[in-house]
């Protein structure tokens, strides 16, 4: 009924298929009815009168046929054939359908069913494995997020409050006697001999002696410690500036008066307690030296001290 | 009254009459409401936004000028103030705190309180008192997702010298939920799944082995050791101390135990290497320093190690589980995020 081959003259070779994709090497059919989806003579839809084709529709498997009296009407041209999900009962269903067909057609629905049948198989192991989620990032959001890091890093200034943790550990004798500082007791003694009485002094030793006792767990103890609300650690800071301004207003007022009183009162604080290491002696002759020099290098030592 | 002569004359006719008789109720009322505003006229000077001038030139030349008024009054202010404190001297009164966002901080209620017995008691019995008694000591496997591209596979294998006690393994396209039992089976006591996208991790999984919680975190500003400048030697295999610093409120606490338990409870101070977990703002910044005492009043630190920030996504009870698991706490942006002073950690 059909002219096959006027047909395959006309779209195969000299003039235009509207389903023929064109590369360098090899021509390929888009046709959807395509057996093999190249474009040759023996598998055109068009050029063939006898043609059948396997087609799957959400994981059912088709076979479709071609009956070229129905030529008229495109529509109704193609029979369709369910096909068993069993493979070996649906390759005999496309034998049995296909009986007296070419061998050509016959072989290549066969071998497409089987890759169709593969990449079901495949598709259904891929779901019980890890599916990946994708998660859409808003970039508004993004942004916002990475400028409020920047802020949060600015505002927590990681290097003070490191090392403010770490002094405050060391004051509380968590590391117990791995660092000697004896000098410790004389500045401390040098701070305080301007505001507050001995006892005091003595009060704050016997406080560091008992806490080396009782500081067991580390890591649990930092967490109640960083327990002070934002509140209290602003407000102690405060106190503690006021009380340097204090100290250092009253350290000025000191170097006018006469250095030799300044001289007697550190080597009374020295004198006493414990035996002092290299660090004090030396620092006991860098104040007498400069005391006979001159009075500007004096507040630098001070504030060194301090 | 002329209102009501233009609209009685003209093409209305009867209807207009009853109309012109309803409008000039109206008309007397408006005029009515003009005298009233006129009288508050006369009582103030006549104010007029500037927004109301409808030609933009003029409009933003005006407003140039408001702007400037208002910072020259600012600055007479300050003068004067500077001015008072000067006169005044040492009785001046103290200067004022300036607000910052931790100091508006929302006051949240779940807030831990020191010395609160329940929260004790809570503490004492949760999934990580194995660890805080002494009983567990932290083995960590550190794993990626999917095929790790290098500065991931580079930031955890940083990541492992940081951390003592801790392994790396190639995640072979194995699923968490199989990973997890054979973990258990070999004594670790956390998995850390880094999770990447483009090269770069962006995601970490922190699950507390033997049936402890899992907090799912987003990574960022990951710097690995040679990108940071002035850094120290490598660290060392001596257990670093850890600092946790701001974890305030209730879900902070359980989130800081959970860092606290990934290092061994004995740190070695001669190491004098110290782990950084600071809070601020909901975003945790994680710094690894070597210290070193110079007197009793200074000390310098010198970083090394990698650093990173993690913001909290979820916390969910039980291993991981991500279909089927509770969560305790999980971040929904448009309720959580909607007020810039209140945070959850």
């Amino acid at each position: 009924m059909q002219h096959d081959d006027v047909i395959w003259d006309i779209i195969g070779n000299t003039q235009f298929c509207s389903f023929k994709v064109k590369t360098k090497s090899q021509n390929f059919c888009r046709n959807e009815y395509n057996i093999t989806g190249l474009c040759n003579r023996s598998s055109c839809p068009l050029a063939n009168s006898q043609y059948a084709t396997i087609r799957e529709e959400k994981g059912q498997c088709f076979l479709y046929m071609k009956v070229i009296e129905r030529a008229a009407f495109p529509a109704r041209m193609w029979e369709k054939v369910k096909l068993s999900k069993n493979y070996e009962k649906a390759l005999e269903q496309i034998d049995e359908n296909l009986i007296y067909w070419p061998r050509f057609i016959r072989h290549k629905c066969k071998q497409r069913f089987t890759k169709i049948t593969q990449y079901l198989i495949r598709m259904r192991k891929l779901v019980l494995k890890r599916q990946r989620k994708l998660v859409p990032l808003s970039r508004k959001v993004e942004t916002r997020e990475r400028r409020k890091e920047e802020k949060a890093l600015i505002a927590a200034q990681l290097d003070n409050a490191i090392e403010k943790e770490l002094l405050e550990r060391l004051k509380q004798g968590t590391y117990g006697d791995i660092y000697n500082f004896p000098v410790h007791a004389f500045d401390r003694a040098l701070e305080q001999q301007d505001q507050e009485s001995e006892s005091e002094e003595e009060e704050e030793e016997e406080e560091d002696d008992e806490d080396v006792g009782q500081r067991e767990f580390v890591a649990e103890e930092e967490v109640e410690e960083s327990d002070l609300s934002d509140f209290e650690v602003t407000l102690l800071s405060n106190d503690q500036q006021g009380a340097t301004e204090k100290v250092e207003s009253e350290r000025s007022r000191n170097e006018e008066e006469d250095e030799e009183e300044m001289e007697v009162q550190t080597k009374a604080s020295r004198s006493k307690g414990k035996s002092p290491a290299n660090g004090s002696a030396a620092r006991k002759k860098r104040a007498y030296v400069e005391i006979e020099y001159e009075q500007e290098t004096e507040p630098a030592s001070k504030s060194r001290a301090t | 009254h002329s209102a009501t002569s233009c609209f009685t004359g003209g093409e209305y006719g009867k209807k207009a009459k009853k109309k012109s008789a309803e409008v000039d109720g109206e008309g007397s009322a408006v005029e009515e409401k003009k005298m009233v505003k006129s009288e508050l006229a006369v009582a103030f000077p006549p104010t007029f936004s500037v927004s109301e001038i409808k030609n933009k030139q003029r409009r933003h030349f005006m407003f140039m000028k408001l702007k400037q008024e208002k910072r020259k009054q600012k600055m007479q202010l300050r003068k004067k103030r500077r001015k008072e404190r000067e006169a005044l001297g040492d009785k001046a009164p103290p200067k004022e705190v300036p607000k910052t966002i931790e100091n508006q901080r929302v006051y949240d209620e779940t807030t831990v309180d020191p010395e609160d017995e329940e929260i004790a008691f809570d503490e004492g019995t949760d999934e990580f008192s194995a660890y805080f008694n002494g009983l567990t000591n932290p083995k960590v496997l550190i794993t990626t997702s999917d095929r790790p591209r290098g500065r991931t596979v580079r930031f955890c294998e940083q990541l492992a010298t940081v951390i003592p006690n801790a392994h790396v393994y190639y995640r072979r396209g194995l699923a968490l939920k199989r990973i997890i039992p054979q973990c258990v089976a070999r004594n670790f006591t956390y998995l850390m799944v880094i999770n990447e996208d483009r090269q770069v991790p962006n995601g970490m999984v922190l699950c507390h082995l033997p049936n402890g919680p899992t907090a799912h975190f987003k990574v960022s500003s990951v710097r690995l050791r040679k990108e940071m400048k002035r850094r120290g030697k490598n660290p060392t295999e001596h257990y670093p101390e850890v600092i946790l610093n701001n974890f305030t409120t209730r879900l902070g606490h359980t989130i800081g135990r959970l860092f606290a338990a990934l290092f061994p409870q004995e740190p070695h101070f001669v190491g004098r290497q110290v782990a950084t977990f600071h809070n601020q703002r909901d975003f945790i910044f994680f710094r690894f320093h070597r210290y070193i005492f110079k007197n009793e009043k200074k000390v310098g630190i010198q970083e090394l190690g990698p650093r990173f920030t993690l913001k909290l996504r979820s916390l969910q009870k039980g291993t991981f589980d991500s279909k089927y698991g509770e969560y305790e706490w999980v971040m929904k942006r448009h309720e959580m995020e909607a007020c810039r002073r209140k945070f959850q950690l």
